[in-house]
């Protein structure tokens, strides 16, 4: 009996913090759209059009100036933090670590949200088996099972963001908020994560949120793809719908090839050929 | 040492059959296979805390022995034991030897293992709430805020009375809020302040704190402002054990607030947007703490005045050697920052005896290049 939308949002704003003399501009700026359960949604846009803020809204860890956010039908802005992470988990682009935690110390901080722990024994609350073994998976279906020992701050940037995912899994979610989730990884570990995705999502009726600059990755792997421009909703919709010629050029100001997917007949984005720019600057001169 | 082995026969928690539609099945080879030897368990926990305390114990009176006057361990027991058997610490039962031993050199001890924990604890909270190993209340002018405090209130007059046991501290504790708001609006300016940012704006509030304290001492009657310059540098004086108990008593309740956030502790280490999708209220979080480590400061430096870099050395070693989880650290260095801080006060007041070198000087010197170390040659872990 899951709801038809797990998040429903309605004018959605914000911007970080307005002095008195200084107006900030919107970083997000009105926009509506529900997402509805186990779909990958993908959010997409230019640089600076609010795609991560957008998704740290989702998940309050920024609150917005205006507008409203249901999570599966509860006003997300009146939800205690800890109720929002036993259904929300955040993978943020880069996750800083300068204390040597192992990457099973680091996955098993997903259980928290779970087993805080009571008020007088918070700081002596040992994770408990069952902890263990949802870590212990968690870390198999993001490939750092092997790294379970190794040093957070000794993994390369690729790993360390696998390990975050492991995190993610751990808390078991409804709706899983990735940022950038494939922007370190190399393209065996790009479509891995692309693959879990899937997977969790087909198997658990996991709802994924995902920001990607990667058009291609969007158009293959999101059932619907939001475009933003300048923090509005520009057009939401299907990969066939939102991935043409003419708003990439409307929303990225930019010249680019579509055609189709030899596969599985998804749009595709290629960069103009070289004579293409040539041709242009030419042109120009 | 396999932690699933605690519990061979875990039972199916609710929360797994409602939320892990998955098929997460809980195969006893998968969970038996988990390479978790990483992971903190409370009976790793007791290996580690029970040989340290022991530890304690031992040094203790290894370093009872040592003073102007060398007392040897048996004698030392047996004065010990005499003076519990008698209920007394007076002349009368256990002679001069007894006294110095029993008034002097043990609450000096117990002083400093105290003042030492908390430095070493709060050293331990701050690196993790500004993400930075290389915090700690002295560099960040927390302890010379704290001894402004302290040092105002001296001048007025408020030291002398036995209140002095409730307005001094009251009065570092002020101090070092103040210094610790300033710290953190700097780095909540930043986002994370670069390491190099936050020595500086440390470096900074320690020259105005100074210069302020030594305005106020300038202004003092004489003999009250040498007492504060000694105080100043660092100093362990063997307080009543009235005193000793009350001031014990303050501090543990502080340290055991400080080791409740623990587990918070090692969410915070991701990061304050990490930490608030995992659930945590870290605006409350880090109110909390901070006033809690500003409490402890306050009361340690109007006592000891300021006794520099524990609070920076022992939990970057500790680190290293037992690793991240806020649940062992905070404990071990807790013990391990009361050791060296012992240790060091028993150099201080060996090395030229009859004659004292405030603990304060030595404890900067085997910390200052320590520190340096830490800055220049492993800097790429900071940077």
């Amino acid at each position: 009996m899951s709801p038809p939308s797990v998040y429903r949002v309605h004018s959605l704003r914000f911007r970080y913090h307005a002095t008195a003399h200084e107006e900030t501009v919107w970083v997000v700026d009105g926009p509506t759209f529900d997402v509805q359960a186990g779909e990958i949604l993908g959010i997409v846009g230019p640089n600076g059009s609010g795609k991560t803020s957008l998704l740290k809204l989702l998940g309050k860890v920024l609150r917005p100036q205006a507008g409203e956010v249901a999570l599966l039908g509860r006003d997300l802005l009146t939800m205690p933090q800890r109720e929002i992470a036993r259904l929300v988990a955040l993978v943020p682009q880069e996750t800083q670590q300068i204390f040597p935690f192992t990457v099973v110390e680091t996955v098993l901080m997903g259980r928290y949200p779970h087993h805080p722990g009571a008020t007088w024994s918070a700081g002596f609350d040992w994770e408990s088996a069952d902890d263990l073994a949802v870590a212990q998976q968690a870390m198999e279906a993001a490939d750092v099972a092997h790294l379970a020992d190794r040093l957070v701050t000794d993994l390369s940037g690729g790993e360390r963001q696998r390990c975050m995912i492991a995190r993610a899994l751990a808390q078991v979610p409804h709706v899983l908020l990735l940022d950038e989730p494939t922007s370190f990884l190399d393209l065996r570990h790009q479509i891995e994560i692309c693959v879990i995705m899937r997977r969790l999502r087909d198997e658990r009726g996991l709802t994924v949120v995902l920001v990607s600059h990667d058009l291609n990755l969007a158009s293959q792997y999101c059932d619907r793809i939001l475009m933003l421009k300048e923090g509005r909703l520009f057009r939401l919709g299907t990969p066939d719908e939102v991935i043409s010629r003419d708003l990439i050029r409307a929303v990225y100001g930019c010249e680019v090839l579509v055609d189709r997917h030899p596969e599985s007949g998804a749009p595709r984005v290629t960069l103009p050929g070289r004579n293409a720019g040539k041709a242009e600057v030419k042109a120009k001169v | 040492m396999n932690v699933t082995t605690d519990q061979p026969s875990a039972p199916v928690p609710a929360e797994r059959l409602t939320v892990a539609t998955v098929p997460m099945t809980v195969t006893s080879r998968s969970a038996a296979s988990g390479s978790a030897g990483s992971v903190l368990t409370a009976r790793r926990w007791m290996a580690v805390m029970a040989p340290l305390s022991a530890a304690v114990a031992v040094l203790l009176l290894i370093c009872l022995q040592f003073g102007a006057q060398w007392i040897g361990l048996s004698q030392a027991m047996e004065l010990l034991a005499r003076s519990l058997r008698e209920g007394s610490t007076e002349h009368e039962t256990i002679g001069t030897i007894g006294v110095i031993l029993v008034q002097v050199r043990l609450p000096r001890l117990l002083l400093g293992l105290l003042v030492g924990a908390c430095l070493a604890s709060v050293g331990v909270v701050l690196q993790a709430l500004l993400r930075n190993p290389l915090a700690d209340p002295y560099v960040l002018g927390v302890s010379s805020g704290a001894a402004l405090g302290v040092s105002l209130a001296i001048l007025l007059g408020m030291g002398t009375t036995f209140l002095a046991l409730s307005v001094l501290p009251l009065c570092g504790f002020a101090g070092g809020l103040l210094s610790l708001v300033v710290v953190y609006r700097m780095a909540v300016s930043y986002g994370r302040l670069p390491i190099h940012s936050l020595l500086l704006a440390g470096v900074i509030l320690n020259a105005i704190f100074s210069a302020l304290i030594m305005f106020v001492t300038s202004i003092m009657e004489p003999n009250r402002s040498v007492g504060t310059m000694t105080w100043l540098m660092g100093t362990l004086t063997a307080p009543s054990y009235p005193a000793l108990a009350v001031l014990a008593l303050y501090l543990m309740i502080g340290l055991v607030l400080l080791l409740q956030q623990a587990r918070v502790l090692n969410i915070m280490t991701l990061g304050e947007e990490s930490a608030r999708s995992l659930g945590i209220e870290t605006e409350q979080v880090k109110r909390r703490i901070y006033v809690v480590s500003a409490l402890i400061t306050g009361a340690v430096v109007s006592v000891s005045g300021m006794i520099g870099f524990v609070g920076m050395v022992i939990p970057h070693a500790v680190r290293l050697v037992l690793g991240a989880d806020h649940r062992l650290l905070m404990p071990a260095s807790a013990l391990v920052g009361g050791m060296y801080l012992m240790t060091a006060d028993t150099v201080a007041r060996t090395l030229l005896a009859p004659s004292e070198i405030p603990v304060g000087i030595v404890t900067a010197l085997a910390g200052g290049p320590f520190f340096i170390y830490l800055l220049v040659w492993r800097k790429d872990r900071f940077a």
